[in-house]
């Protein structure tokens, strides 16, 4: 039998986003405009109601934030859109998604910062705040694409992520690659590869919302379907319940951080070019590694061993992943718009006894193929 | 009336204070679901933080404890996704009117069909007795330990002039009358607001003089007035009266509905 | 013989806030040491005003001759 044929087209970043979002089966979007993110959250007005879900534009990023997760907890596929001032505003319920182990995805289209900065310009100033921008220890999953193509596709795998996971997932990207129009192949419907939240298999009265599963996983069962259970941000016990038992706090702190760092192999994913005797190491994601790439290739063209290691996940850090990258490496260089918020967890990875030099940018201008390729070559 | 049916009874006894009105309303809250004969699994109780946002805790139904002054918000998303539940917020006046005010007016506005409930103590309880946005002028707080310099807000009237279709003020003395009003609000379709006046012993009620839960109570008794009279009296006639009764109950397209007319558009347009 | 009310205090619930002394309107209540004392049974009418402001479901009144149909906590 024939496999179903993918459709090709040309799309916008975020426009992608939004189809795969839907592909994935997000029936909730709850947004609020903000620059470079609104053309997400305008196409799933469109599309939404069409297909019989739900958008609703909410009074603030907080109440986007917390519609997001109370319509997963009612059993929809949900999702929030956003850029650097409403990422900040978003962090206490995203916090709470992580405590209360809501799956749920929010982007992020980065753009520059600090504060309202520059709405138009892209930036990736905000790594280290999707790892820490809510208080408190909490483990993060936050993967980001480099190309219109990539967005549809790991908008997918955002939502699998967190269906699989039972945890908010941050869907990175940039003003460049949401506003890039690309050819894209869409897949067709039976090509895609959904995953859907473990339900429970006991009796309501035997339920443990948070139970400490053989791999750290609770089975979560939504609300409305028969399992009556109490969902809070007090630190709880297995029951969800609010508890003061320190050893009772300590099991399900441990385990909701276990979560996603035991199975971090699962969920992080690299793409490597030229890897295997790079002798210089360029490590760079999102629209930067289109650049790096470009450089990487010409240098190669040159007779110069240099590589690629492009992330495209950043939390949880791929730690293993650029250590075998830069095994032969005499030179790594990390290029990205901001001021080295990846080359401060490289150099923890490597050591500080590696040559480890940073191409930065935070002015709003993109960085080039030329700046990457002059840092390989000096 | 067992209202052990619907409470977890190995949470019991509550943690609220002795003389505090909240357990009250709780019973109330209780009977009227009782009396309607809801299912326990579709019924939704959604809070804040705070005292009164304690609550879900203590009762046998999808219960969602969120973020300060954010009930709404999720409320909201879980009323759209499973339209079937029935989806009561229980918050506080701080919680409601202070930082979650801006998600109270909007869902007022929209006229999402689920219910506040809000147990106005005119304090912050749950954290030691600061100020609220409805404490009266002069009371004093742990925040305003000279007097509160600022005017309150009046929640009903608020909850009015956002688009509120029914809206309601009773106080804890008042239960037969704060049984109607939670069931005329649970039935009505619609955003729904009682504000419940209730007593704060430990923290405003002590600041305050005025004595006990008890005491408390027969101030509310003696105090109350019914908007009909309260009508007839001057602003400092009502100076420390407590008003009490249904301020507004209209009919307004709910946002469901509407946003089913969209959906018929959007289906159309395709 | 007429029969009394009854009225079940739980003083495992009871916070000994007294409201159900100082409201009820036939004084069946005294105050004990921490818990209410039941005194005057006959004078109870079940009017139930001391269950419905019990904050802490801590008083069942059953009217006399019906049965206790609430479960033990």
């Amino acid at each position: 039998m024939k496999e179903s044929q993918a459709t090709l087209k040309m799309m916008q970043g975020n426009i992608a986003c939004a189809e795969g979002a839907i592909a994935a089966g997000c029936r909730f979007f709850a947004g609020y405009p903000i620059t470079p993110s609104t053309d997400i959250a305008e196409a799933l007005a469109r599309r939404l109601p069409a297909i019989g879900g739900n958008f609703i534009q909410m009074e603030d990023e907080i109440g986007a934030m917390g519609a997001t997760i109370g319509a997963s907890l009612a059993g929809l596929k949900s999702m929030t859109a956003t850029s650097g001032p409403g990422f900040s505003l978003k962090q206490e319920n995203i916090g709470f998604a992580c405590m209360a182990e809501v799956p749920c995805v929010i982007v992020d289209v980065q753009r520059g910062g600090p504060s309202t900065g520059l709405p138009t310009f892209a930036s990736q100033g905000d790594l280290m705040q999707a790892r820490w921008g809510t208080h408190g220890d909490h483990p993060i999953i936050a993967i980001y694409p480099a190309s219109v193509s990539e967005l549809y596709r790991m908008t997918i795998r955002a939502f699998n992520l967190a269906e699989k996971y039972r945890s908010p997932v941050i869907l990175l990207t940039d003003e460049i690659v949401g506003h890039l129009t690309e050819k894209i192949a869409i897949p067709a419907a039976d090509q895609i590869q959904i995953i859907n939240r473990r339900k429970p298999t006991v009796a309501p009265e035997q339920y443990l919302p948070y139970e400490v599963t053989e791999d750290d996983i609770p089975p979560m069962a939504n609300f409305g379907e028969g399992y009556r259970y109490h969902v809070t941000g007090l630190a709880h016990d297995e029951t969800g319940f609010p508890t003061n038992d320190h050893a009772k706090i300590d099991q399900q702190l441990q385990r909701l951080n276990r979560k996603i760092q035991t199975h971090r192999d699962d969920i992080v994913e690299v793409e490597e070019h030229f890897t295997e005797d790079a002798q210089t190491l360029v490590i760079a994601s999102g629209a930067v590694a289109r650049s790096a790439k470009r450089a990487v290739v010409t240098a190669r063209e040159a007779g110069n061993k240099a590589g690629l290691l492009k992330l495209k996940t950043i939390w949880p850090f791929p730690d293993k992943e650029i250590d075998a990258a830069a095994r032969h490496a005499k030179k790594i260089i990390v290029a990205e718009m901001n001021l080295g918020q990846t080359a401060h967890e490289v150099e923890w990875v490597l050591g500080r006894n590696r040559d480890i030099r940073q191409v930065n940018k935070i002015n709003g201008e993109t960085i080039t193929p030329k700046e990457i390729l002059d840092a390989i070559l000096r | 009336m067992d209202y052990l049916y619907y409470l977890r009874k190995d949470k019991m006894p509550h943690i609220w204070c002795d003389g505090c009105g909240n357990g009250i309303i709780l019973k109330s809250i209780l009977r009227v679901i009782d009396k309607l004969g809801w299912q326990k699994d579709d019924i939704a109780l959604v809070s804040g933080i705070g005292c009164s946002s304690r609550t879900p805790g203590y009762v046998d139904f999808n219960t969602l404890h969120t973020t300060h002054g954010r009930a709404i918000a999720f409320a909201t998303g879980l009323k759209i996704a499973n339209p079937k539940l029935h989806v009561i917020v229980v918050s506080g006046d701080g919680d409601a009117t202070a930082i979650g005010g801006n998600h109270f007016i909007h869902a007022a506005r929209r006229n999402i069909d689920i219910t506040v409930l809000i147990y106005n103590n005119y304090i912050y309880g749950m954290t030691g007795g600061q100020v609220s946005p409805t404490t009266p002028t002069a009371k004093k707080a742990t925040t305003a330990p000279y007097g509160n310099p600022d005017a309150p807000f009046d929640i009903s009237q608020l909850a009015e002039a956002a688009g509120a279709v029914y809206v309601a003020r009773s106080t804890t003395y008042h239960v037969r009358k704060m049984d109607k009003y939670i069931e005329q609000a649970l039935t009505k379709t619609g955003f729904s607001v009682v504000e419940i006046l209730t007593t704060c012993p430990t923290s405003y009620g002590r600041k305050n003089k005025e004595g006990t839960g008890a005491n408390m109570l027969l101030l509310q008794k003696e105090n109350s007035i019914s908007i009909e009279k309260a009508a007839n009296l001057s602003p400092e006639e009502l100076h420390d009266k407590f008003v009490v009764g249904v301020f507004v109950d209209r009919e307004q397209p709910e946002y469901a509905q509407l946003y089913r007319g969209v959906k018929d558009k959007a289906q159309q347009d395709k | 013989m007429k029969k009394n009310a009854q009225v079940i205090i739980n003083e495992d619930w009871c916070k000994s806030c007294e409201i159900c002394v100082q409201f009820c309107p036939r004084k069946v209540f005294e105050m004990g040491k921490f818990y209410p004392r039941i005194v005057n049974i006959e004078k109870c009418t079940a009017c139930k005003l001391c269950e419905l402001l019990c904050p802490d479901f801590a008083i069942t009144v059953i009217k006399p001759g019906e049965e206790n149909t609430t479960e033990k906590p």
